[in-house]
Protein backbone atom coordinates (compact mmCIF):
# COMPACT_ATOMS: atom_id res chain seq x y z
CA UNK A 1 0.00 0.00 0.00
CA UNK A 2 1.58 3.27 -1.04
CA UNK A 3 1.17 6.49 0.84
CA UNK A 4 -0.45 7.96 -2.24
CA UNK A 5 -3.14 5.30 -2.35
CA UNK A 6 -3.80 5.73 1.36
CA UNK A 7 -4.09 9.48 0.94
CA UNK A 8 -6.48 9.01 -1.93
CA UNK A 9 -8.66 6.70 0.10
CA UNK A 10 -8.68 9.15 3.00
CA UNK A 11 -9.66 11.96 0.67
CA UNK A 12 -12.50 9.97 -0.89
CA UNK A 13 -13.74 8.75 2.50
CA UNK A 14 -13.80 12.35 3.71
CA UNK A 15 -16.07 13.31 0.83
CA UNK A 16 -18.55 10.53 1.56
CA UNK A 17 -19.26 7.17 0.00
CA UNK A 18 -22.40 5.27 -0.90
CA UNK A 19 -21.87 1.54 -1.28
CA UNK A 20 -24.42 0.12 -3.71
CA UNK A 21 -23.73 -3.55 -3.06
CA UNK A 22 -23.26 -5.15 0.34
CA UNK A 23 -24.21 -8.79 0.62
CA UNK A 24 -25.83 -10.37 3.64
CA UNK A 25 -26.39 -14.06 4.17
CA UNK A 26 -29.03 -15.76 6.30
CA UNK A 27 -26.96 -17.92 8.69
CA UNK A 28 -29.46 -20.78 8.81
CA UNK A 29 -33.16 -21.41 8.44
CA UNK A 30 -33.35 -21.50 12.25
CA UNK A 31 -32.49 -17.79 12.25
CA UNK A 32 -35.69 -17.18 10.35
CA UNK A 33 -37.91 -19.02 12.86
CA UNK A 34 -38.89 -15.85 14.75
CA UNK A 35 -40.28 -14.54 11.46
CA UNK A 36 -42.03 -17.69 10.23
CA UNK A 37 -45.60 -18.81 11.00
CA UNK A 38 -45.90 -21.86 13.24
CA UNK A 39 -46.93 -24.09 10.33
CA UNK A 40 -43.75 -23.40 8.38
CA UNK A 41 -41.52 -23.75 11.46
CA UNK A 42 -43.00 -27.20 11.99
CA UNK A 43 -42.59 -28.10 8.33
CA UNK A 44 -38.94 -27.11 8.44
CA UNK A 45 -38.33 -29.00 11.67
CA UNK A 46 -40.11 -32.14 10.59
CA UNK A 47 -38.73 -32.31 7.05
CA UNK A 48 -35.22 -31.18 7.86
CA UNK A 49 -35.44 -28.50 5.15
CA UNK A 50 -32.30 -26.41 5.40
CA UNK A 51 -33.54 -23.55 3.28
CA UNK A 52 -32.52 -22.77 -0.28
CA UNK A 53 -29.27 -21.15 0.80
CA UNK A 54 -27.17 -19.15 -1.59
CA UNK A 55 -25.72 -21.52 -4.15
CA UNK A 56 -24.51 -18.77 -6.49
CA UNK A 57 -21.60 -18.10 -4.14
CA UNK A 58 -20.24 -21.47 -2.99
CA UNK A 59 -19.22 -20.96 0.63
CA UNK A 60 -15.63 -22.04 0.13
CA UNK A 61 -14.93 -20.74 -3.35
CA UNK A 62 -12.00 -18.30 -3.29
CA UNK A 63 -14.13 -15.58 -4.86
CA UNK A 64 -17.03 -15.93 -2.45
CA UNK A 65 -15.64 -14.37 0.68
CA UNK A 66 -12.50 -12.89 2.14
CA UNK A 67 -11.38 -15.17 4.99
CA UNK A 68 -11.61 -12.53 7.68
CA UNK A 69 -15.27 -11.94 6.79
CA UNK A 70 -16.36 -15.29 8.22
CA UNK A 71 -17.69 -14.93 11.76
CA UNK A 72 -17.39 -17.75 14.27
CA UNK A 73 -20.08 -20.28 13.56
CA UNK A 74 -21.60 -18.56 10.55
CA UNK A 75 -21.09 -17.85 6.86
CA UNK A 76 -19.41 -14.71 5.58
CA UNK A 77 -21.87 -11.87 5.35
CA UNK A 78 -23.97 -13.00 8.30
CA UNK A 79 -22.46 -10.71 10.93
CA UNK A 80 -23.52 -7.09 11.27
CA UNK A 81 -20.51 -6.36 13.48
CA UNK A 82 -18.07 -7.58 10.85
CA UNK A 83 -19.89 -5.73 8.10
CA UNK A 84 -19.64 -2.55 10.14
CA UNK A 85 -15.93 -3.09 10.87
CA UNK A 86 -14.89 -4.31 7.44
CA UNK A 87 -17.19 -2.60 4.97
CA UNK A 88 -18.87 0.47 6.47
CA UNK A 89 -16.15 1.94 8.70
CA UNK A 90 -13.08 1.71 6.41
CA UNK A 91 -14.92 3.58 3.70
CA UNK A 92 -16.70 5.98 5.96
CA UNK A 93 -19.79 4.74 4.17
CA UNK A 94 -22.74 7.07 4.59
CA UNK A 95 -25.22 4.61 3.18
CA UNK A 96 -24.82 0.98 2.17
CA UNK A 97 -27.41 -0.98 0.24
CA UNK A 98 -27.84 -4.61 1.29
CA UNK A 99 -28.76 -7.41 -1.02
CA UNK A 100 -29.61 -10.88 0.19
CA UNK A 101 -29.45 -13.57 -2.47
CA UNK A 102 -31.53 -16.01 -0.46
CA UNK A 103 -32.67 -18.24 -3.31
CA UNK A 104 -36.41 -18.42 -2.74
CA UNK A 105 -36.75 -18.74 -6.51
CA UNK A 106 -35.56 -22.34 -6.04
CA UNK A 107 -38.45 -23.27 -3.72
CA UNK A 108 -41.13 -24.97 -5.80
CA UNK A 109 -43.92 -24.76 -3.24
CA UNK A 110 -45.19 -21.22 -3.89
CA UNK A 111 -46.55 -20.74 -0.38
CA UNK A 112 -43.30 -21.89 1.15
CA UNK A 113 -41.43 -19.55 -1.15
CA UNK A 114 -43.58 -16.62 -0.01
CA UNK A 115 -43.22 -17.57 3.65
CA UNK A 116 -39.44 -17.80 3.40
CA UNK A 117 -39.17 -14.54 1.46
CA UNK A 118 -41.35 -12.75 4.01
CA UNK A 119 -39.28 -14.18 6.84
CA UNK A 120 -36.05 -12.97 5.24
CA UNK A 121 -37.48 -9.50 4.76
CA UNK A 122 -38.65 -9.28 8.37
CA UNK A 123 -35.24 -10.62 9.47
CA UNK A 124 -33.56 -7.90 7.37
CA UNK A 125 -35.66 -5.24 9.08
CA UNK A 126 -35.09 -6.55 12.61
CA UNK A 127 -31.48 -7.70 12.42
CA UNK A 128 -29.98 -5.16 10.03
CA UNK A 129 -32.08 -2.09 9.23
CA UNK A 130 -33.31 -1.48 12.77
CA UNK A 131 -29.78 -1.90 14.18
CA UNK A 132 -27.72 0.12 11.70
CA UNK A 133 -29.05 3.43 10.36
CA UNK A 134 -26.44 3.54 7.60
CA UNK A 135 -28.04 0.53 5.94
CA UNK A 136 -30.76 0.23 3.32
CA UNK A 137 -31.93 -3.11 1.94
CA UNK A 138 -33.42 -4.97 -0.99
CA UNK A 139 -36.67 -6.90 -0.73
CA UNK A 140 -36.41 -10.66 -1.29
CA UNK A 141 -39.29 -11.92 -3.44
CA UNK A 142 -40.46 -15.23 -4.90
CA UNK A 143 -39.74 -14.01 -8.42
CA UNK A 144 -41.00 -17.27 -9.95
CA UNK A 145 -44.49 -16.25 -8.72
CA UNK A 146 -44.79 -12.63 -9.87
CA UNK A 147 -48.26 -12.05 -8.39
CA UNK A 148 -47.11 -13.31 -5.00
CA UNK A 149 -43.91 -11.32 -5.34
CA UNK A 150 -45.99 -8.20 -5.92
CA UNK A 151 -47.94 -8.86 -2.72
CA UNK A 152 -44.71 -9.18 -0.75
CA UNK A 153 -43.43 -5.93 -2.26
CA UNK A 154 -46.65 -4.20 -1.20
CA UNK A 155 -46.38 -5.75 2.28
CA UNK A 156 -42.93 -4.35 3.11
CA UNK A 157 -42.30 -1.78 0.38
CA UNK A 158 -43.44 1.09 2.58
CA UNK A 159 -40.63 0.48 5.08
CA UNK A 160 -38.20 3.36 4.66
CA UNK A 161 -35.23 1.00 4.84
CA UNK A 162 -36.17 -0.83 1.66
CA UNK A 163 -34.99 0.96 -1.47
CA UNK A 164 -34.88 -1.93 -3.91
CA UNK A 165 -36.46 -5.21 -5.00
CA UNK A 166 -33.85 -7.91 -5.55
CA UNK A 167 -34.10 -10.23 -8.55
CA UNK A 168 -31.45 -12.83 -9.40
CA UNK A 169 -30.16 -12.34 -12.93
CA UNK A 170 -30.68 -16.03 -13.67
CA UNK A 171 -34.41 -16.57 -14.06
CA UNK A 172 -37.02 -18.83 -15.60
CA UNK A 173 -37.68 -16.16 -18.20
CA UNK A 174 -36.17 -12.75 -18.87
CA UNK A 175 -37.74 -10.08 -16.69
CA UNK A 176 -39.24 -8.12 -19.55
CA UNK A 177 -41.54 -11.07 -20.20
CA UNK A 178 -45.13 -10.03 -19.57
CA UNK A 179 -45.51 -12.62 -16.83
CA UNK A 180 -43.43 -10.31 -14.63
CA UNK A 181 -45.61 -7.23 -15.12
CA UNK A 182 -47.26 -7.52 -11.67
CA UNK A 183 -43.84 -7.64 -10.02
CA UNK A 184 -42.44 -4.67 -11.93
CA UNK A 185 -45.66 -2.74 -11.40
CA UNK A 186 -45.38 -3.29 -7.65
CA UNK A 187 -41.78 -2.08 -7.63
CA UNK A 188 -42.75 1.11 -9.46
CA UNK A 189 -45.87 1.56 -7.31
CA UNK A 190 -43.70 1.41 -4.20
CA UNK A 191 -41.05 3.69 -5.71
CA UNK A 192 -38.36 1.00 -5.48
CA UNK A 193 -35.40 0.28 -7.72
CA UNK A 194 -35.30 -3.19 -9.26
CA UNK A 195 -31.86 -4.61 -8.51
CA UNK A 196 -30.87 -7.48 -10.77
CA UNK A 197 -28.00 -9.35 -9.17
CA UNK A 198 -25.42 -12.03 -9.84
CA UNK A 199 -26.56 -15.65 -9.77
CA UNK A 200 -29.86 -17.29 -9.00
CA UNK A 201 -31.22 -20.81 -8.95
CA UNK A 202 -33.85 -21.18 -11.63
CA UNK A 203 -34.62 -24.56 -13.19
CA UNK A 204 -32.63 -23.78 -16.35
CA UNK A 205 -28.86 -23.67 -16.86
CA UNK A 206 -26.75 -20.49 -16.77
CA UNK A 207 -26.06 -20.49 -20.49
CA UNK A 208 -28.60 -20.98 -23.30
CA UNK A 209 -26.43 -23.76 -24.69
CA UNK A 210 -26.41 -25.78 -21.49
CA UNK A 211 -24.40 -26.32 -18.37
CA UNK A 212 -20.74 -25.29 -18.25
CA UNK A 213 -18.41 -27.64 -16.42
CA UNK A 214 -16.59 -25.26 -14.10
CA UNK A 215 -17.40 -22.51 -11.66
CA UNK A 216 -14.99 -20.23 -13.47
CA UNK A 217 -17.34 -20.25 -16.46
CA UNK A 218 -20.38 -19.44 -14.40
CA UNK A 219 -18.52 -16.80 -12.39
CA UNK A 220 -17.10 -14.82 -15.31
CA UNK A 221 -19.83 -15.81 -17.78
CA UNK A 222 -22.65 -14.25 -15.80
CA UNK A 223 -22.16 -11.03 -17.77
CA UNK A 224 -23.87 -12.62 -20.76
CA UNK A 225 -27.04 -13.18 -18.71
CA UNK A 226 -27.05 -9.55 -17.62
CA UNK A 227 -26.77 -8.60 -21.28
CA UNK A 228 -29.74 -10.75 -22.21
CA UNK A 229 -31.81 -9.38 -19.35
CA UNK A 230 -31.04 -5.76 -20.21
CA UNK A 231 -31.75 -6.26 -23.90
CA UNK A 232 -35.03 -7.96 -23.05
CA UNK A 233 -36.15 -5.18 -20.69
CA UNK A 234 -35.57 -2.57 -23.39
CA UNK A 235 -37.19 -4.36 -26.31
CA UNK A 236 -40.13 -5.76 -24.36
CA UNK A 237 -40.85 -2.10 -23.69
CA UNK A 238 -40.93 -2.20 -19.89
CA UNK A 239 -39.39 1.27 -19.75
CA UNK A 240 -42.09 2.52 -22.11
CA UNK A 241 -44.77 0.90 -19.98
CA UNK A 242 -43.19 2.06 -16.70
CA UNK A 243 -41.49 5.40 -17.34
CA UNK A 244 -40.55 5.57 -13.65
CA UNK A 245 -38.89 2.14 -13.56
CA UNK A 246 -35.27 2.15 -12.37
CA UNK A 247 -33.02 -0.88 -12.73
CA UNK A 248 -29.59 -1.50 -11.24
CA UNK A 249 -27.40 -4.31 -12.51
CA UNK A 250 -25.48 -5.62 -9.51
CA UNK A 251 -22.14 -7.41 -9.94
CA UNK A 252 -22.60 -7.39 -13.69
CA UNK A 253 -19.40 -5.72 -14.82
CA UNK A 254 -19.87 -2.80 -17.18
CA UNK A 255 -17.21 -2.72 -19.91
CA UNK A 256 -19.38 -4.97 -22.09
CA UNK A 257 -22.10 -2.36 -22.30
CA UNK A 258 -20.74 0.09 -24.93
CA UNK A 259 -20.53 -2.52 -27.68
CA UNK A 260 -24.12 -3.56 -27.04
CA UNK A 261 -25.34 0.03 -27.05
CA UNK A 262 -23.73 0.52 -30.46
CA UNK A 263 -25.24 -2.68 -31.79
CA UNK A 264 -28.72 -2.05 -30.38
CA UNK A 265 -28.80 1.51 -31.70
CA UNK A 266 -27.75 0.26 -35.12
CA UNK A 267 -30.18 -2.64 -35.38
CA UNK A 268 -33.14 -0.77 -33.93
CA UNK A 269 -33.17 1.55 -36.95
CA UNK A 270 -34.13 -1.34 -39.20
CA UNK A 271 -35.98 -3.67 -36.82
CA UNK A 272 -38.06 -1.02 -35.08
CA UNK A 273 -41.40 -2.12 -36.58
CA UNK A 274 -41.19 -5.36 -34.57
CA UNK A 275 -41.18 -3.42 -31.31
CA UNK A 276 -42.91 -0.15 -32.17
CA UNK A 277 -43.29 0.74 -28.47
CA UNK A 278 -39.53 1.33 -28.41
CA UNK A 279 -39.64 4.92 -29.61
CA UNK A 280 -36.15 6.08 -28.74
CA UNK A 281 -32.62 4.86 -29.31
CA UNK A 282 -31.98 1.89 -26.99
CA UNK A 283 -29.01 3.72 -25.44
CA UNK A 284 -31.34 6.46 -24.24
CA UNK A 285 -33.31 3.95 -22.17
CA UNK A 286 -30.10 2.74 -20.56
CA UNK A 287 -28.96 6.27 -19.75
CA UNK A 288 -32.29 7.15 -18.19
CA UNK A 289 -33.30 3.93 -16.43
CA UNK A 290 -30.25 1.74 -15.76
CA UNK A 291 -27.24 1.83 -13.45
CA UNK A 292 -24.45 -0.67 -12.80
CA UNK A 293 -22.36 -1.39 -9.71
CA UNK A 294 -18.59 -1.27 -10.01
CA UNK A 295 -17.53 -4.64 -8.51
CA UNK A 296 -16.46 -7.06 -9.87
CA UNK A 297 -14.33 -4.46 -11.58
CA UNK A 298 -13.84 -5.49 -15.21
CA UNK A 299 -12.32 -2.21 -16.35
CA UNK A 300 -8.68 -1.47 -17.03
CA UNK A 301 -6.74 0.05 -14.14
CA UNK A 302 -5.37 2.69 -16.49
CA UNK A 303 -6.98 6.08 -16.19
CA UNK A 304 -6.99 6.88 -19.91
CA UNK A 305 -8.66 3.60 -20.84
CA UNK A 306 -11.22 3.94 -18.09
CA UNK A 307 -12.12 7.42 -19.36
CA UNK A 308 -12.60 5.95 -22.83
CA UNK A 309 -15.11 3.50 -21.41
CA UNK A 310 -17.02 6.27 -19.66
CA UNK A 311 -17.02 8.16 -22.96
CA UNK A 312 -18.25 5.09 -24.83
CA UNK A 313 -21.00 4.52 -22.27
CA UNK A 314 -22.23 7.97 -23.22
CA UNK A 315 -22.85 9.00 -19.63
CA UNK A 316 -20.84 9.45 -16.45
CA UNK A 317 -23.92 8.78 -14.34
CA UNK A 318 -24.23 5.02 -14.86
CA UNK A 319 -21.68 3.61 -12.44
CA UNK A 320 -22.37 3.13 -8.75
CA UNK A 321 -19.47 2.42 -6.43
CA UNK A 322 -19.72 -0.90 -4.62
CA UNK A 323 -17.46 -3.00 -2.44
CA UNK A 324 -19.45 -6.20 -3.07
CA UNK A 325 -18.53 -7.11 0.53
CA UNK A 326 -17.85 -9.86 1.58
CA UNK A 327 -17.11 -11.26 -1.88
CA UNK A 328 -13.40 -11.29 -2.50
CA UNK A 329 -12.92 -8.87 -5.38
CA UNK A 330 -9.83 -7.05 -4.10
CA UNK A 331 -7.45 -7.20 -1.14
CA UNK A 332 -7.29 -3.67 0.22
CA UNK A 333 -9.90 -0.89 0.07
CA UNK A 334 -7.56 1.14 -2.13
CA UNK A 335 -7.80 -1.50 -4.84
CA UNK A 336 -11.54 -0.98 -5.10
CA UNK A 337 -11.14 2.68 -5.99
CA UNK A 338 -11.56 3.93 -9.54
CA UNK A 339 -8.17 4.58 -11.18
CA UNK A 340 -6.05 7.45 -9.89
CA UNK A 341 -6.01 10.61 -11.96
CA UNK A 342 -9.69 10.76 -12.84
CA UNK A 343 -11.40 14.14 -12.61
CA UNK A 344 -12.70 14.88 -9.12
CA UNK A 345 -16.22 15.42 -10.43
CA UNK A 346 -16.28 11.96 -11.99
CA UNK A 347 -14.95 10.36 -8.79
CA UNK A 348 -17.67 12.09 -6.79
CA UNK A 349 -20.35 10.82 -9.15
CA UNK A 350 -19.17 7.24 -9.04
CA UNK A 351 -18.46 7.12 -5.32
CA UNK A 352 -21.62 8.84 -4.14
CA UNK A 353 -23.70 11.16 -6.25
CA UNK A 354 -24.93 8.72 -8.90
CA UNK A 355 -26.35 6.40 -6.23
CA UNK A 356 -27.77 9.25 -4.19
CA UNK A 357 -29.65 10.57 -7.21
CA UNK A 358 -30.80 7.21 -8.55
CA UNK A 359 -31.91 5.76 -5.21
CA UNK A 360 -33.06 9.18 -3.91
CA UNK A 361 -30.99 8.75 -0.76
CA UNK B 1 -35.71 23.81 -63.05
CA UNK B 2 -35.92 21.28 -65.88
CA UNK B 3 -38.90 19.01 -66.01
CA UNK B 4 -38.74 15.43 -67.18
CA UNK B 5 -41.58 13.28 -68.42
CA UNK B 6 -41.24 9.87 -66.80
CA UNK B 7 -44.44 7.89 -67.27
CA UNK B 8 -48.05 7.89 -68.22
CA UNK B 9 -50.47 7.97 -65.33
CA UNK B 10 -51.70 4.51 -66.33
CA UNK B 11 -48.23 3.12 -65.78
CA UNK B 12 -48.20 4.01 -62.09
CA UNK B 13 -51.64 3.26 -60.68
CA UNK B 14 -52.41 3.88 -56.98
CA UNK B 15 -49.99 1.72 -54.95
CA UNK B 16 -47.67 1.40 -57.94
CA UNK B 17 -44.19 2.65 -58.56
CA UNK B 18 -41.70 3.11 -61.33
CA UNK B 19 -37.96 3.61 -61.08
CA UNK B 20 -36.60 5.88 -63.80
CA UNK B 21 -33.22 7.21 -64.82
CA UNK B 22 -33.03 10.98 -65.22
CA UNK B 23 -29.82 12.86 -65.92
CA UNK B 24 -27.78 10.06 -64.43
CA UNK B 25 -29.91 9.82 -61.34
CA UNK B 26 -32.08 6.87 -60.41
CA UNK B 27 -35.42 8.08 -59.08
CA UNK B 28 -38.47 6.19 -57.82
CA UNK B 29 -41.93 7.55 -58.62
CA UNK B 30 -44.74 6.39 -56.33
CA UNK B 31 -48.51 6.77 -56.55
CA UNK B 32 -50.13 7.02 -53.12
CA UNK B 33 -53.88 7.17 -53.63
CA UNK B 34 -53.59 9.36 -56.69
CA UNK B 35 -50.83 11.60 -55.35
CA UNK B 36 -47.40 11.19 -56.94
CA UNK B 37 -44.10 11.36 -55.10
CA UNK B 38 -40.57 10.99 -56.37
CA UNK B 39 -37.61 9.96 -54.24
CA UNK B 40 -33.95 9.52 -55.01
CA UNK B 41 -33.29 5.80 -55.35
CA UNK B 42 -30.41 6.04 -52.94
CA UNK B 43 -30.69 5.48 -49.23
CA UNK B 44 -29.00 8.26 -47.23
CA UNK B 45 -27.65 5.58 -44.91
CA UNK B 46 -25.29 3.62 -47.16
CA UNK B 47 -26.53 4.24 -50.66
CA UNK B 48 -28.80 1.21 -51.02
CA UNK B 49 -31.47 1.11 -53.77
CA UNK B 50 -34.14 2.51 -51.51
CA UNK B 51 -36.89 2.64 -54.14
CA UNK B 52 -36.70 -1.12 -54.68
CA UNK B 53 -37.68 -1.74 -51.05
CA UNK B 54 -40.92 -3.00 -49.61
CA UNK B 55 -43.77 -0.60 -48.97
CA UNK B 56 -45.31 -0.79 -45.55
CA UNK B 57 -47.57 1.21 -43.31
CA UNK B 58 -46.69 3.24 -40.27
CA UNK B 59 -46.72 1.17 -37.09
CA UNK B 60 -46.97 3.05 -33.85
CA UNK B 61 -47.52 1.79 -30.33
CA UNK B 62 -48.68 3.68 -27.26
CA UNK B 63 -47.86 0.65 -25.05
CA UNK B 64 -46.17 -2.73 -25.47
CA UNK B 65 -48.59 -5.12 -27.16
CA UNK B 66 -50.76 -2.37 -28.64
CA UNK B 67 -50.43 -1.76 -32.38
CA UNK B 68 -51.70 1.28 -34.23
CA UNK B 69 -51.25 0.68 -37.92
CA UNK B 70 -52.01 3.40 -40.42
CA UNK B 71 -50.99 4.85 -43.79
CA UNK B 72 -50.58 1.44 -45.37
CA UNK B 73 -48.14 1.53 -48.28
CA UNK B 74 -46.81 5.00 -47.47
CA UNK B 75 -43.61 3.88 -45.72
CA UNK B 76 -40.69 2.67 -47.80
CA UNK B 77 -38.13 0.30 -46.30
CA UNK B 78 -34.63 0.21 -47.74
CA UNK B 79 -33.88 -3.32 -48.96
CA UNK B 80 -30.41 -3.19 -47.39
CA UNK B 81 -31.04 -2.34 -43.72
CA UNK B 82 -34.80 -1.78 -43.55
CA UNK B 83 -34.55 1.88 -42.56
CA UNK B 84 -38.03 3.37 -42.92
CA UNK B 85 -38.76 6.47 -44.99
CA UNK B 86 -41.99 8.36 -45.40
CA UNK B 87 -42.73 8.41 -49.13
CA UNK B 88 -44.69 11.64 -48.74
CA UNK B 89 -41.83 13.58 -47.14
CA UNK B 90 -38.66 11.56 -47.69
CA UNK B 91 -38.00 11.67 -43.97
CA UNK B 92 -36.78 8.72 -42.00
CA UNK B 93 -38.79 7.50 -39.04
CA UNK B 94 -35.97 8.04 -36.59
CA UNK B 95 -34.00 11.24 -36.38
CA UNK B 96 -36.07 12.88 -39.15
CA UNK B 97 -34.21 16.16 -38.85
CA UNK B 98 -30.94 14.58 -39.92
CA UNK B 99 -31.86 11.59 -42.04
CA UNK B 100 -33.97 12.20 -45.11
CA UNK B 101 -33.93 11.09 -48.68
CA UNK B 102 -33.90 13.55 -51.58
CA UNK B 103 -37.37 14.28 -52.86
CA UNK B 104 -38.52 15.82 -56.12
CA UNK B 105 -41.68 17.62 -57.17
CA UNK B 106 -44.02 15.63 -59.34
CA UNK B 107 -46.81 17.01 -61.49
CA UNK B 108 -49.25 15.60 -64.02
CA UNK B 109 -49.51 17.32 -67.35
CA UNK B 110 -51.76 16.68 -70.35
CA UNK B 111 -50.13 15.26 -73.45
CA UNK B 112 -50.78 18.27 -75.57
CA UNK B 113 -48.71 20.51 -73.32
CA UNK B 114 -45.79 18.17 -73.69
CA UNK B 115 -46.00 17.63 -77.43
CA UNK B 116 -45.50 21.09 -78.73
CA UNK B 117 -41.78 20.74 -79.28
CA UNK B 118 -41.52 24.15 -80.84
CA UNK B 119 -43.03 25.92 -77.81
CA UNK B 120 -42.93 23.61 -74.83
CA UNK B 121 -44.70 24.46 -71.63
CA UNK B 122 -42.52 26.54 -69.33
CA UNK B 123 -39.78 24.44 -67.73
CA UNK B 124 -40.70 21.29 -69.58
CA UNK B 125 -38.00 19.27 -71.24
CA UNK B 126 -39.57 16.82 -73.66
CA UNK B 127 -38.10 13.40 -73.09
CA UNK B 128 -37.77 10.36 -75.31
CA UNK B 129 -40.68 8.67 -73.68
CA UNK B 130 -43.11 11.11 -75.15
CA UNK B 131 -42.08 10.24 -78.64
CA UNK B 132 -42.56 6.58 -78.03
CA UNK B 133 -46.13 6.96 -77.00
CA UNK B 134 -47.04 9.84 -79.17
CA UNK B 135 -48.99 8.06 -81.86
CA UNK B 136 -51.45 6.41 -79.52
CA UNK B 137 -51.47 8.35 -76.32
CA UNK B 138 -52.18 11.84 -77.38
CA UNK B 139 -55.13 12.06 -74.98
CA UNK B 140 -53.16 10.77 -72.04
CA UNK B 141 -51.91 12.46 -68.92
CA UNK B 142 -48.18 12.27 -68.21
CA UNK B 143 -46.20 12.25 -64.98
CA UNK B 144 -43.52 14.92 -64.86
CA UNK B 145 -40.66 15.36 -62.40
CA UNK B 146 -39.07 18.67 -61.55
CA UNK B 147 -35.37 18.00 -61.37
CA UNK B 148 -33.32 20.80 -59.87
CA UNK B 149 -30.52 21.72 -62.23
Amino acid sequence: MTATATDRLAQIVAQGVIDADLNVVVPSSADLFPYLPEYWREQINQTGFKGPGESSYPASAETSARPEAKPDGGPAGSSLALLQQQALDPWGTEIGILTCAYAVEAIHNPDAAVAMASAVNDWLIAEWLDKEPRLRASIVVPSQQPELAAREIDRVGGHPGFVQVYLPVRAEAPYGNRRYLPLLDAAVRNDLVVGIGFGGSPPNPPTPSGWPSYYMEEWAGMASIFQSQLMNLIFEGVFDRFPALRVTLIESGFTWLPSLLWRWNKEWKGLRPQTPWVRRLPSEYVHEHVRLTTQPWDAPPVEAQFLQIIDQLGSDELLLFSTDYPHWQYDTPEEALPPAGLPDALIAKIMRDNARTFYRL
Amino acid sequence: MPKHVVATVEEIPPGGRKVVEIAGRSIGVFNLGGDYFALRNRCPHQGGPLCLGKQSGFIHSPLPGEYEYSRQGEILKCPWHSWEFDIRTGQSWFDPARVRVRQYDVTVAPAQALLDREAPAPGLEPGPYVAETYPVTVEQQYIVIDLPG
